[in-house]
């Protein structure tokens, strides 16, 4: 099945594509480069986590897909097209690093925000609405407000909304950074069923080596100053993955290589 | 109790005591309930072995106003012991307050009925010693009338109070308040839309604002005549900037995320500005109309001092002084302070209905 997947996006325009990729930010205290020459690919239906230490670029990467910051060199493409007609043509789902959930909407409401300003008719809105719903495990609580909910279920609310209108891209910014591990743990589970049920492309931007191990098919090691990819790692991990898959030996491997990526950009000695 | 309630109960029996030795100089049937108040005052000493319930204190303030109220006028001059009288009933209604806040503050957000009860009886209290000593001292019903002096010409000049109030309320104050505050949204959406209009409006926004009402309101009624449209206008100059200012930095209290958000659904800048930058902006909105609901106010009676029909609140003030009609002008603030309350009130209602979900309203985290 994992190879099915590869072998459609072969013959087919991949769904991200950046060459010499650079993006300068101009402040103050003169120029600051966040990505510096990245090269990727990224297929229909591929997970693809990006890690490394803050200040690496992959948080701006993700933003740069979604049109959210330009970039200052090379060339980056989303579906083929640039990456303002992609968000125009709202190509992408996107989840940050807060819930950012409207706290004078219901939570259905606030599913239903990108759905009211895509101009989705009322019948429409109320079946999308149930059934994102559905898929994050939420229903129940249509008509309670943000600030009524826990963290965990405020962030998969915030997922239901990125899910809504149905784009084939969904880029995820640290969604579960700031909560604790157990519900993180159960939230990646859920994550790993979603895509398997919906076959879509996720990016998925992390700093914890076992979240982007358990989830990805593919992992993205970049390193700080400037911001570059150092490594690009193909999971060879089976599909279905239960939670103790990470006490595996190929998961350890996986996990051994993605540190070794790390220190090979020896941010950490540097960083002050 | 506290060492505050302990130190009032003790200093509101002993006086009571010393009082009520002092009234045997008098007739014994002369003033009976003050005595009989200052007696009981005395026995509430006895709550140092039995202890007595908070209840009980407020019933000796409601006795202690009472009989207070009804020996205003058995001694003229009144003696020492009906001044110390109105001291023991002020001191038991403090205590009164002070147990009953006590008692409620920890259960206060789930009861506002209860709640409201301190401060009814800290006006309440107010009113009679403002009676007891303007007619008990003489006060010159030019400095200061009594309060049922003015209540007694509040219900004689009703047609009158309600003229004045149809005037400049009605006529005056709404129309002003509704075009001020609207104008100032529309104009803060503009200067949001056009950073022109930002480097030119608000400066001059800011200016207008410094403008003395003293100054523009005789202008204004060069310019819009003696009836109520100058009066409006000056409203409307008063209660344009306060909302001007306050909604232009409310379109920008949504967070950079939530911004993000409407811009990763290529939503354009009304879908942006109705969805969330509005609803946003609501606490800082609602902030601009409850200033402006006291502002239209003064504003409106204060330029009744420069030229008007001869109706209106501020027309009564100002020829009501000139006349010594103190009364009238009392009650003419009277009313004012109870419509322009009101007026914030309804204001204060309706942003808890709109702005449930801040913080601040639903008494909950960020």
């Amino acid at each position: 099945m994992v190879f099915d997947a590869f072998e459609q996006g072969r013959f087919m325009t991949p769904v991200v594509s950046a060459q010499n990729l650079g993006l300068t930010f101009k402040t103050n205290d003169g120029d600051v480069v966040a990505l510096s020459d990245v090269n990727l690919t990224i297929n229909k239906g591929e997970f693809v986590s990006f890690i490394g230490p803050s200040g690496c670029g992959k948080t701006t990467f993700l933003r740069t897909i979604a049109d959210l910051e330009r970039p200052t060199s090379g060339k980056l493409t989303i579906n083929g097209q640039t990456p303002e007609v992609a968000r125009k043509a709202r190509a992408y789902g996107y989840v940050f690093q807060a819930p950012a959930l409207y706290p004078w909407r219901t939570i259905e409401k606030n599913v239903a925000l990108p759905l009211e300003i895509m101009g989705y008719g009322a019948g429409q809105q109320a079946e999308r609405v149930r059934r994102t719903m559905d898929l994050v495990n939420l229903s129940g609580f249509e008509k309670k407000y943000p600030w009524q909910l826990s963290g965990g279920m405020q962030q998969r609310a915030s997922i239901a909304r990125a899910l809504s209108f149905d784009a084939d891209l969904l880029l995820m910014d640290e969604p579960f950074g700031a909560l604790d591990e157990i519900v993180r743990d159960h939230l990646n589970s859920e994550l790993l069923k979603l895509w398997d049920r919906t076959q879509k492309t996720i990016c998925f931007v992390t700093h914890s080596i076992p979240e982007a191990v358990y989830l990805s098919t593919k992992i993205v090691v970049m390193s700080p100053r400037p911001g570059r990819v150092t490594d690009v790692i193909e999971s060879d991990l089976p599909k279905e993955r239960p939670l103790d898959i990470r006490e595996t030996p190929e998961f350890l491997t996986i996990a051994a290589r993605v540190r070794d990526g790390l220190r090979a950009g020896h941010s950490y000695e540097e960083a002050v | 109790m506290s060492q505050l309630q302990y130190f009032l109960a003790l200093v509101a029996g002993g006086l009571s005591a010393a009082a009520l030795a002092y009234s045997f100089v008098t007739p014994f049937e002369q003033a009976l309930l003050l005595k009989a108040f200052l007696a009981l005052g005395f026995l509430s000493l006895i709550r140092f072995f039995v202890p007595l319930g908070l209840w009980a204190d407020g019933a000796f303030a409601l006795l202690g106003a009472v009989a207070v109220l009804t020996s205003l006028g058995a001694f003229a001059p009144p003696l020492p012991f009906f001044w110390m009288a109105v001291v023991v009933a002020w001191l038991f209604a403090w205590l009164f307050v002070e147990r009953l806040s006590k008692s409620l503050a920890p259960r206060l957000s789930d009861n506002a009925g209860l709640g409201l009860l301190v401060p009814v009886v800290f006006g309440a209290a107010l009113l009679v010693i403002w009676e007891v000593v303007t007619r008990g001292a003489n006060v010159p019903p030019v400095l200061l009338p009594a309060p049922s002096a003015i209540g007694a010409q509040l219900a004689n000049s009703a047609p009158i109070l309600w003229a004045d109030f149809v005037q400049t309320f009605i006529k005056s104050v709404l129309p002003g308040f509704a075009i001020g505050c609207l104008s100032g949204l529309v104009v803060a959406i503009l200067v949001d839309r056009s950073p022109f209009l930002k480097a030119g409006l608000l400066p001059i926004g800011n200016f207008m604002s410094a403008l003395p009402i003293i100054g523009i309101a005789p202008i204004m009624v060069m310019w819009f005549g003696f009836d109520w449209q100058s009066k409006a206008a000056v409203v409307v100059a008063m209660t344009f900037f306060p909302m001007l200012v306050n909604t232009v930095a409310g379109l920008n209290a949504s967070s950079s995320i939530e911004r993000d958000l409407m811009r990763t659904y290529a939503a354009d800048y009304w879908q942006t500005l109705l969805k969330l930058r509005l609803p946003a902006a609501g606490p800082f909105i609602f902030n601009a109309l409850k200033i402006n609901s006291t502002l239209a106010l003064i504003g409106a009676i204060v330029a009744e001092f420069f030229g008007t029909p001869v109706v209106g609140m501020g027309f009564r003030i100002s020829t009501g002084v000139g006349r010594l009609a103190i009364d009238l002008v009392w009650a003419e603030i009277a009313v004012a302070a109870i419509a322009g309350s009101a007026f914030y009130g309804v204001i204060a209602l309706i942003e808890r209905g709109v702005t449930f979900w801040h913080p601040s309203v639903r008494g909950g985290r960020a």
